[in-house]
């Protein structure tokens, strides 16, 4: 058993840190609770710099323009875009459309739609998520019809985040509406200048703007459809457990606990530090117990793709613990911080730059890859074995 | 990153699961307790015999040499049976002590004993303050030992103690060998929930030979730390292992037991719980294992040690709670088991200086 990496490992996790450390400057960083226009566009240079590297895609197939190493080489890369706070781009392509695409897609698609991925070129939205079909997903209404060498779209996806700079949404529409739910849905990549598609803004309270995106008439070619008609939801399914280490999402806290931790070293109290205050002591340690569970659960999940293995219950595991330990970091920290707590990103006098204000509004995001109530019913019924 | 066990690590999973499942039933669980005595000598030597006892002690002295992922393995396994026996005291924290401080001679003299089972040894290191005020002195061309233990395990049962003593200098730790049977040495048994065999003990101007003390006179501190911290990682193996045979019970429970004409584990209400529970045990096993992998290739584990425990401590008050509260007023009756598991997750979380202790260590090492 060896929990370390291995030295080439190693080696990559140093260059990519260096790497990053170099070209990211203060004003890229996103601290939580802070996106803009031009932190997403230095980030979209910032991946094709990555690209160039064939760091971007590391965990793919050399064939389709990735780095032909593991599920913990691309967790490294996760885990140090988060901690160095690039701004979030080009998710959904690289960890979901585009392995869905290795597995499931058709050559000419593989050509068409793996390369600009590879080399950061293309932005990827998510169309899963429907106003009436939320946990439920699979209840999803939006309407995919045949009409000869075309489908016509017709319904809405809510909480389409990146639509603003997606060039392609990468959704679920149901294709036959006799079926039962799960078996008559499929996965589709669509162009998002497509006609007929329009967007509502619906602003985060992170400050990330995602959106309703709604489709009236959209006809798209049967080329667009990813792998086997109506078996799209399995085909998301087993895609959705691929890329669920979530390794950016845990370092990305643990940036803000780091800098908490030396802020409370520096900051005078009471004739010492705030972090030798007792109280303060124990929640900051209490913290760190919490957040070094969650790191060993995701590197796990990893672990466990690297070796070809599918974390079913493991990546809802990790994905639950850590959404736990972010709302316990931030709640402890804002009772830390008190006041000063409150001073948003904005305000020049907050303490690490307001990444705690931030933080505390991004820790209400309890619902990534489904709710905490729908992890623990996968934890229950297919990590437990309990009857559904 | 392998996060694997070995073969052989899964053999001895499997080999130990069997054995103790065969030979450790509740019903000795129950035995032992209502005797007080805290152990089964009969299984005690059955443990000798499979080279248990010798698992981590070192091979040129009868051991088997293995490292701490081993050791975690078979304690894993201890934990889920319940298993009531010194080995966390006399072979994991007694047996480290001998094998880090001892002389040649001292380590040639006992550590084969203490694998074949021959010896059984107890440690008195906690006082009723903080630090440590028994104190040894020279007399003669031997020592004489003052002061008082608290929490002495397995005290009467032993055949030899070791009393961790200041001497003239402060700070300088002497590990003296002593019999409780020796004069000036008394005990008085604490009470302790599960019958768990602990005591206050009084060292009255107790003599101790011209080789009585570990190393040497003030020779004793490091190796204190390095046992300790043994001693913790076998403890979270424990609480691991009973926290995941916890989960185990209750899952089969939950598919069993219908109610409203239902299987309870159809319930949300009741999936939800197991799910938590899960969730920490995962974590907990997975920090402890870290650990222990950080201290067999050498690296200070000395926080990752207290994140394990306390994470082990959480998970531990977790699937007590979990436990009673889904088998619920079964489980509040003294024949049902559940009520055994929960009793030695209260003695694990006290242990080695319980949550709060881990905490204290963890600000410690963030520089707090």
């Amino acid at each position: 058993m060896r929990f370390t990496f291995s030295q080439e490992q190693q080696q990559f996790r140093q260059e990519v840190c260096a790497f990053l450390r170099e070209e990211m400057s203060p004003e890229y960083e996103t601290v939580f609770g802070t996106f803009s226009e031009e932190k997403y566009w230095f980030s979209r240079d910032l991946f094709r710099r990555l690209a160039e590297r064939r760091w971007l895609t590391v965990g793919w197939p050399e064939e389709y323009g990735g780095g032909g190493k593991t599920f913990l080489e691309q967790s490294i890369l996760d885990e140090q875009i988060g901690y160095h706070r690039v701004q979030r781009v080009g998710i959904t392509g690289i960890n979901f459309a585009g392995p869905a695409i290795i597995k499931f897609g058709t050559p000419e698609q593989k050509a068409r739609y793996l390369p600009p991925i590879a080399r950061g070129e293309a932005e990827y939205c998510q169309g899963f998520t429907e106003p009436d079909a939320g946990s439920d997903l699979a209840s999803l209404q939006m309407r995919a019809e045949a009409d000869g060498d075309q489908y016509v779209l017709n319904g809405s996806k809510m909480f389409t985040s990146y639509y603003a700079h997606a060039d392609f949404i990468y959704l679920l529409a149901r294709t036959d509406p006799d079926a039962p739910k799960h078996r008559g849905i499929s996965l589709f990549i669509v162009e998002m200048d497509t006609p007929g598609i329009s967007t509502r803004p619906l602003p985060y309270i992170n400050g990330e703007v995602a959106a309703q995106t709604f489709f009236d008439n959209v006809r798209v070619p049967r080329t667009c459809l990813v792998g086997q008609e109506n078996q799209g939801w399995y085909h998301a399914m087993t895609t959705l457990d691929y890329e669920r280490a979530g390794l950016e999402r845990y370092a990305r806290v643990r940036r803000t606990f780091d800098d908490l931790l030396s802020f409370s070293k520096s900051a005078p109290y009471r004739g010492g530090v705030f972090g030798k205050d007792p109280l303060v002591r124990h929640k900051l340690a209490k913290v760190k117990v919490g957040l070094e569970g969650w790191a060993a659960l995701c590197w796990k999940v990893a672990w466990m793709q690297s070796r070809g293995e599918v974390p079913n219950a493991e990546a809802s595991i990790a994905f639950l613990y850590g959404t736990k330990q972010r709302l316990y970091f931030a709640q402890e920290a804002m009772e830390i911080l008190g006041k000063f707590g409150t001073l948003t990103p904005e305000c020049d006098t907050a303490p690490i730059q307001g990444a705690i204000e931030g933080l505390s509004r991004e820790s209400m995001h309890m619902h990534g890859a489904g709710t905490m109530e729908i992890h623990r019913n996968i934890i229950a019924q297919r990590g437990l074995g309990l009857p559904r | 990153m392998d996060l694997g066990l070995n073969q052989a690590q899964e053999m001895l999973r499997r080999t130990a699961r069997g054995f103790l499942e065969a030979n450790c039933p509740t019903t000795l669980v129950r035995e032992v307790e209502a005797s007080g005595e805290g152990y089964s000598p009969e299984l005690w030597a059955q443990m000798a015999e499979l080279g248990w006892l010798g698992l981590s002690l070192p091979a040129e002295y009868g051991g088997e040499g293995g490292d701490a992922v081993d050791q975690l393995v078979l304690s894993e396994e201890m934990g889920r049976a319940l298993l009531p026996s010194p080995y966390l005291t006399s072979v994991v924290t007694c047996g480290r002590l001998v094998a880090l401080a001892g002389s040649l001679s001292q380590r040639a003299t006992l550590l084969p004993r203490l694998a074949r089972g021959e010896l059984l040894m107890s440690p008195a290191l906690g006082e009723e303050g903080v630090g440590c005020s028994a104190k040894v002195v020279k007399e003669g061309s031997g020592y004489r030992l003052n002061g008082v233990k608290t929490f002495v395990p397995f005290a009467a049962a032993a055949d030899m103690l070791i009393c961790a003593a200041g001497g003239l200098d402060d700070g300088e730790v002497s590990l003296c060998l002593v019999s409780p049977n020796a004069d000036g040495v008394s005990i008085e048994p604490h009470a302790s929930l599960a019958g768990y065999p602990q005591a206050r003990m009084e060292f009255n101007d107790v003599e101790i030979g011209v080789d009585g003390i570990l190393g040497g006179v003030g020779e004793g501190g490091d190796a204190l730390g390095e046992a300790l911290a043994w001693a913790t990682l076998v403890q979270c193996g424990e609480m691991v292992g009973r926290g995941r045979k916890i989960l185990e019970m209750v899952i089969d429970y939950a598919k069993s037991r219908v109610q409203f004409g239902r299987p309870i584990g159809a319930f949300q209400a009741i999936q939800h719980q197991l799910a938590d529970l899960r969730v920490a045990v995962d974590a907990a096993e997975l920090l402890t294992y870290r650990a222990a992998c950080s201290m067999s290739e050498g690296r200070n584990c000395a926080e990752e040690i207290a994140l394990a425990k306390a994470s082990a401590d959480e998970m531990s008050r977790m699937s007590t709670v979990v436990g009673h509260g889904v088998y619920a007023g079964i489980s509040y009756t003294v024949e049902h088991d559940m009520q055994l598991y929960s009793a030695r997750n209260k003695l694990s979380e006290a242990g080695s200086g319980g949550t709060l202790g881990q905490i204290d260590r963890i600000a410690g090492s963030m520089g707090l």
